[in-house]
């Protein structure tokens, strides 16, 4: 009687401990996103930089503990790692990500009051520079916010005419504003959306525009 | 394909000779395969009557099995009731009972005092001396001008009176005393009443248990004897138990899910966010792991204090260890109620934390969030996080209820499962034989022609046969007006013949 009764409490706590233990013992899920954002600070776009709080707010506001956010500038040479303005990863504890996630927003205050226009674009170099990054940090979901006009205009000796790999990375073009020879000549505008589009899918990425920043919803995944 | 078909160049034509040669090939395979569709319909018929008794056997060993278990559940509830009546009783005449010779002597010796008191009360009390009319003759002596005879006079009339006032205070003192006495009876009578009083209220309330133990009784007699009434009125109980229990167990799922709502998302500060199991965070699992743990704390508990029986193991435990065992799961379930209750107030916390960041980022003020009421939410979650484990402890109660009038919903949810695959097996079997019968009687209108010209030569050849007879029978009678009376004779018959119906 006694044996049965323990053979009663055991055997279901032993299934219960055999399916926890089988679910732990797969190839580890990670969950966690990883998320570079290329802000054009090149010409008249840097007027557009008080756009790009708004969706660093909204970006942060959405991250979770062990989500990695990084902000970077496109400049004249964007390969390099002087060029990301804040990074962090952060802390598995929600109040320590909470505290980091406020300092961060302070970190990007300070560079958006003091931002200086650049003279050239190397957008090609700050992708570069956010694959690896992403690829160091190795997340679940590698996302990459390019807040341009995507018009790319190197200083003479840049060599970017490169493959890249974005391999199951998503690429998120915003606010790609219209150039006065745009409006002249909407081709070219086209065109240049297609061309990054290429690039980017012929790479093993999924490309997405969003021009409509008051619709962020569908940014970043639940 | 279609070349071979056309046999000429007309298809109307070719069609006409397909049909003909059809007809003709069903008409002389007419016979096989009426035998063959009847046989098959038999054997369909038959596999699936065949099919249909299976599970009308194991529905009736069901129903037989059924019966047993719910006679047995309900047998083995009316010996728990029947024995708890006894430990009631039990219980009543320890308290009330047990001293019941104490309490006749206290009677006893109630009643004893009462009655000494009563024949003390009864004495007769000194009588006032009968000298008053000696007092009266005295002062009435008319010589009462001689001194002498004043003086004694009026000595013995003062000792007189002396003695009158001495005989009165007596006689007060005596009724005095037999007051008192007849005041300390009424307490007495008083005890003796309450003790009756008392007595009487231990023996109704045995009575009522008793006939209440022979309500049971009967009952467990009918249930002993298995009669269908006993079958019945169970397997009602059982299933109006079944929709209660299932209803508080909702209810109290319901509960669970608060509380784990409760301490899900502070579980994630102490064994962090970023860390799961499988497509599970930890967070949730640890918390569901606590509240998993504190409902089997509660299971314990009821079982320890044997309000519910899931655990015979447990009911069975030596007294001193049952109760052992109903203090540590107290304990522990009001330490899990505190670390609940810590949980909830850390998710305040952590609510607030994250408000203030979320108006930060959207550029709004966060001391601009309301902090007086604060407390009140607070406050709430805290007694909620305490109260909730408490609360799903009695989940232990239902579950019993439901645990086992389950197997008896299952069966017979099972039964009618079967009852309706009989009933479809049985129809499907006599569609499938009316359908041979159908499909005999298409068969037959496929190869009308064939038919119909089969019934003009039987006719035609029954005829026949009828004119022969008729001619053999007047060649046997011989001549004369035979002949034409046979030919009537074989018209009428050839008229019959021709309408069978």
């Amino acid at each position: 009687m006694k044996t049965g009764s323990m053979a009663l409490l055991v055997r279901p706590l032993a299934t219960a401990i055999l399916i926890i233990g089988v679910a732990g013992c797969g190839e580890p899920i990670k969950h966690n996103v990883g998320v570079y954002m290329l802000l054009d600070t090149s010409g008249t776009y840097t007027d557009e930089i008080g756009k790009a709080q708004q969706i660093i707010n909204y970006t942060l506001s959405r991250l979770n503990p062990g989500d990695s956010f990084a902000i970077a500038r496109i400049d004249t040479a964007s390969f390099s790692e002087k060029d990301i303005v804040a990074k962090v990863t952060f802390d598995d504890r929600p109040s320590a990500a909470n505290g980091q996630k406020r300092q961060f927003q302070e970190a990007v205050n300070d560079f958006v009051s003091s931002v200086e226009p650049a003279g050239y674009t190397d957008i090609s170099g700050g992708l570069l520079q956010a694959l690896e990054y992403l690829n160091e940090k190795d997340p679940g979901r590698k996302t990459i916010f390019i807040f341009s006009d995507l018009k790319e205009d190197l200083q003479a000796g840049y060599v970017r005419d490169f493959p890249m790999t974005f391999t199951d990375v998503d690429v998120v073009a915003m606010n790609v504003t219209k150039l006065r020879s745009d409006n002249v000549d909407p081709r070219e505008y086209l065109d240049r959306l297609t061309d990054w589009q290429n690039r980017v899918e012929h790479a093993g990425g999924h490309w997405r525009v969003i021009n409509d920043l008051d619709r962020l919803e569908s940014l970043l995944p639940g | 394909m279609e070349t071979l078909l056309m046999l000429t160049d007309s298809p109307w034509l070719s069609a006409l000779i397909w049909i003909v040669l059809l007809m003709t090939a069903l008409y002389f395979g007419r016979s096989s395969a009426q035998r063959a569709i009847m046989s098959l319909a038999r054997l369909v018929r038959g596999l699936l009557r065949l099919a249909a008794r299976g599970i009308g056997n194991t529905r009736d060993a069901l129903a037989a099995r059924n019966r047993e278990v719910l006679l047995a559940q309900g047998r083995e509830a009316k010996e728990r009731l029947v024995s708890r009546e006894f430990e009631r009783i039990t219980a009543t005449v320890d308290r009330d009972l047990a001293r019941w010779p104490e309490t006749q002597r206290l009677l006893s010796e109630t009643i004893q005092r009462i009655d000494e008191d009563h024949q003390n009360a009864t004495d007769v009390p000194p009588e006032v001396p009968g000298w008053s009319r000696a007092v009266d003759a005295v002062a009435r002596v008319s010589a009462k001008a001689d001194p002498t005879v004043r003086h004694v006079l009026e000595a013995i009339h003062g000792s007189l009176a002396k003695a009158e006032a001495r005989s009165l205070a007596a006689y007060r003192q005596a009724s005095k005393k037999r007051h008192q006495l007849l005041s300390r009876m009424r307490p007495a009578w008083q005890t003796i009443q309450s003790t009756l009083r008392r007595a009487d209220r231990a023996i109704s309330s045995i009575l009522e248990r008793s006939r209440s133990i022979d309500r049971h009784m009967e009952e467990y007699e009918e249930i002993v004897r298995g009669s269908d009434h006993a079958v019945q009125a169970l397997s009602t109980s059982a299933l109006v138990q079944f929709g209660i229990a299932t209803l508080v167990m909702l209810i109290a799922v319901g509960g669970a899910v608060i509380n784990f709502t409760l301490i899900a998302r502070p579980m994630s500060e102490m064994v962090g966010g970023t860390s799961y199991v499988g497509s599970f965070q930890t967070a949730d699992i640890a918390a569901l792991v606590i509240i998993l743990v504190e409902m089997s704390m509660g299971l314990f508990l009821m079982e320890s204090l044997r309000i519910t029986r899931l655990f015979p193991v447990i009911s069975a435990l030596p007294e001193r260890t049952r109760l052992t065992m109903v203090w540590v799961s107290l304990g522990l379930l009001t330490t899990l109620a505190g670390v609940e209750a810590g949980l909830a107030y850390l998710r305040e916390v952590l609510l607030q934390d994250e408000l203030a960041t979320a108006s930060a980022l959207r550029g709004m003020d966060a001391s601009l969030l309301d902090a007086d009421t604060m407390w009140i939410t607070t406050a709430a979650q805290m007694g909620m996080g305490f109260v909730l484990p408490f609360a799903l402890t009695f989940v232990a109660i239902p579950l019993e209820s439901f645990i086992q009038t389950f197997r008896h919903v299952v069966g017979l949810l099972v039964m009618g499962l079967l009852n309706l695959v009989l009933i479809s097996l049985r129809l499907l079997g006599n569609a499938v034989w009316q359908s041979g019968q159908v499909l005999l009687h298409v068969y037959d209108l496929m190869i009308f022609a064939p038919l119909w010209l089969e019934g003009v030569f039987r006719r035609r050849r029954e005829r026949a046969a009828l004119r022969r007879q008729a001619r053999t029978e007047a060649s046997a009678e011989g001549p004369g007006e035979g002949p034409e009376q046979t030919s009537e004779s074989a018209t009428v018959t050839f008229r019959y013949g021709e309408n069978p119906a």
